[in-house]
């Protein structure tokens, strides 16, 4: 039996590149949320946990068309003389970061109410500046709430499928991921791979989520 | 050189429209009951709260309105100390005291780290954390976190009332020493009358989000116009010097313009600088010195106003030493104040029961 490990490291490289930019884009986004007294508050609330509640397949087809030839998104970057995004690895990155939003800002935004704005306020009047303050106080504090933002956000990408098929589809090397790779393994019979790759992520996850829950207990034992 | 504040913002359920002049040297006590605004007053000041205004400290600017100026909070040269110590979780209390201090330019420091530490009694805290201290401890390590910030103006917003009266009574003595020892003046929040006899040299009363009236201490506690004078506890604030000792009778005689006290035995040196606080109702008054009497404390004075108080009393200012400007109250029965003929500019001499020391 041979399996091909292509799917595991285009999986692996999907999730870390998601991640990183979930946190980039996420922290921003869930310290507005968490902070702002706007009435966009609630809106942008329910729109960023939206694809925890739709079918993937629902915000792939959207993705799929708006970022295709004929889509608004597609049509501009068509101008810009730009390829467009629907079944390259690209097109995968942007639907992910989208799919898999909710799992870093719920995280983050809860982490820094938590927070409330003494430890903030305690800073800024021992002259620390905003950045500063969000450098040094901020982060730091809400370090729990990074890690469990981190964690979800990439093993809820990894075991994303229903996105990937429809806006990725099944290019081996480019959009073929792990779960689309089970899925091919399972209709072709090969239930022997289908079990390795599968028994391998079920342990993946179990570990990834022991590691999160020991951590996160560790912390909380030191700031008590 | 003067802290000079003007603020007015509609907060809640109230509008506050505090002004004011404090003087920028000794402790000004912001003082009235909860919800009269003086905490917002606090934090506009420090710029963590907005309101329309203005605002100067010394010679700096740091709100004016009409010239569109506002200093942001991390760049008023402040010392501010929560009701809660507030201090940071994730560091040790060595690095919470860092904070500030690192921020500062090291010419700009006139506080000494170690200084500081000394002066709270932190030094064996240092490298412990956080959550290892005491209420007490804590709000001594945020005091002193405040203090390395070299601050220009020290904003305190009711730091010992969320402590027990023992964790209190471990930090009152650390701020009288703050007092003594460093020249930063403070804005002190307090609805306690006791910290406020203890501490403060000047108040600013409050009341609803306005300010009542603003002044030396021992004058604004006695006015005979303002609440406090005509409270059931009401008092006068008198700083004596120590004089000496009488080690017969265990006493200690403690002297002030208007004359001489005589109190317990203190345990203080000659020289030294005692607060007293008299209880109106402690006075009473006589037209003669009665010298045949228990009462050890009679001194000399003259009315200066009085005022009934309700259907059977009346509050009574008057005025010790020669130029009759040490303020004393009394309270005493409409029927005395009718029978002795009282009215103000009439020389009296005040008998006091009880004299009790604030600090």
């Amino acid at each position: 039996m041979n399996i091909d490990p292509q799917p595991i490291w285009l999986t692996l490289e999907l999730a870390t590149l998601t991640t990183l930019l979930l946190l980039l884009v996420g922290t921003p986004l869930a310290w507005w949320l968490a902070r702002t007294g706007s009435w966009l508050r609630q809106p942008i609330g329910a729109m960023v946990t939206l694809p925890l509640v739709l079918p993937p397949t629902v915000l792939g087809f959207y993705l799929l068309v708006a970022l295709g030839p004929k889509g608004p998104i597609g049509a501009f970057m068509q101008e810009l003389g730009l390829a467009t995004l629907p079944f390259t690895f690209a097109g995968l990155v942007v639907a992910s970061v989208i799919y898999s939003l909710p799992f870093v800002v719920q995280p983050l935004q809860n982490a820094f109410e938590a927070l409330g704005s003494r430890p903030i306020e305690a800073a800024a009047t021992l002259r620390a500046s905003p950045w500063d303050r969000f450098f040094t106080v901020v982060i730091p504090l809400a370090r729990p709430g990074f890690l469990t933002a981190t964690v979800l956000g990439f093993a809820h990408t990894v075991g994303e499928f229903g996105v990937v098929l429809m806006i990725g589809g099944n290019i081996p090397g480019e959009t073929k991921v792990l779960s689309v790779a089970i899925y091919d393994h399972v209709e072709s019979l090969e239930y022997d791979q289908a079990h390795w790759l599968a028994g391998g992520m079920l342990f993946f996850s179990f570990l990834v989520l022991l590691v999160l829950h020991l951590v996160t207990k560790r912390w909380q034992a030191r700031q008590a | 050189m003067s802290i000079a504040v003007r603020f007015s913002a509609q907060l809640g359920g109230f509008a506050l429209n505090a002004s004011f002049t404090a003087p920028a040297r000794g402790v000004t006590a912001l003082y009235g009951h909860s919800g009269s605004g003086k905490t917002s007053v606090l934090r506009c000041v420090a710029g963590l709260q907005r309101a329309a205004g203005f605002l100067q400290v010394g010679d700096q600017i740091w709100q004016d309105d009409v010239a569109g100026t506002f200093v942001p909070t991390h760049r008023r040269s402040i010392g501010y100390v929560f009701q809660e110590a507030s201090l940071f979780a994730h560091f040790s209390v060595r690095s919470n005291l860092e904070y500030g201090w690192k921020r500062i330019p090291a010419r700009e420091r006139r506080v000494a780290f170690a200084e500081a530490v000394e002066l709270l009694g932190i030094e064996t805290l240092l490298s412990r954390s956080v959550a290892a201290l005491s209420g007490g401890e804590r709000q001594r390590v945020a005091i002193a976190r405040a203090l390395l910030t070299s601050p220009q103006l020290l904003l305190m917003d009711e730091p010992l009332s969320a402590l027990d009266t023992r964790s209190k009574a471990e930090i009152l003595p650390f701020l009288e020493r703050l007092h003594r020892e460093l020249d930063i003046p403070v804005l002190y929040v307090s609805h306690s009358p006791d910290e406020v006899a203890r501490l403060a040299d000047h108040m600013v009363l409050m009341d609803q989000g306005n300010v009542l009236a603003t002044g030396p201490l021992a004058e604004v506690m006695t006015r005979i116009d303002l609440p406090l004078a005509r409270d059931e506890a009401a008092e006068s604030v008198i700083t004596c010097v120590v004089a000496s000792h009488s080690e017969r009778y265990h006493l200690t005689y403690l002297d002030f313009v208007g004359g001489r006290f005589a109190v317990a035995r203190l345990p203080l040196l000659p020289g030294e600088r005692a607060r007293v606080r008299i209880h109106a109702r402690d006075v009473s008054i006589a037209l003669e010195e009665h010298r045949d009497s228990s009462i050890l404390n009679i001194v000399e004075g003259q009315i200066l106003a009085l005022a009934p108080l309700d259907a059977w009393q009346m509050v009574v200012r008057l005025g010790l030493g020669p130029e009759a400007d040490v303020p004393l109250i009394a309270r005493i029965t409409r029927r005395s104040a009718e029978q002795l003929g009282l009215a103000p500019g009439k020389p009296v001499f005040a008998q006091v029961k009880s004299v009790g020391l604030a600090d």
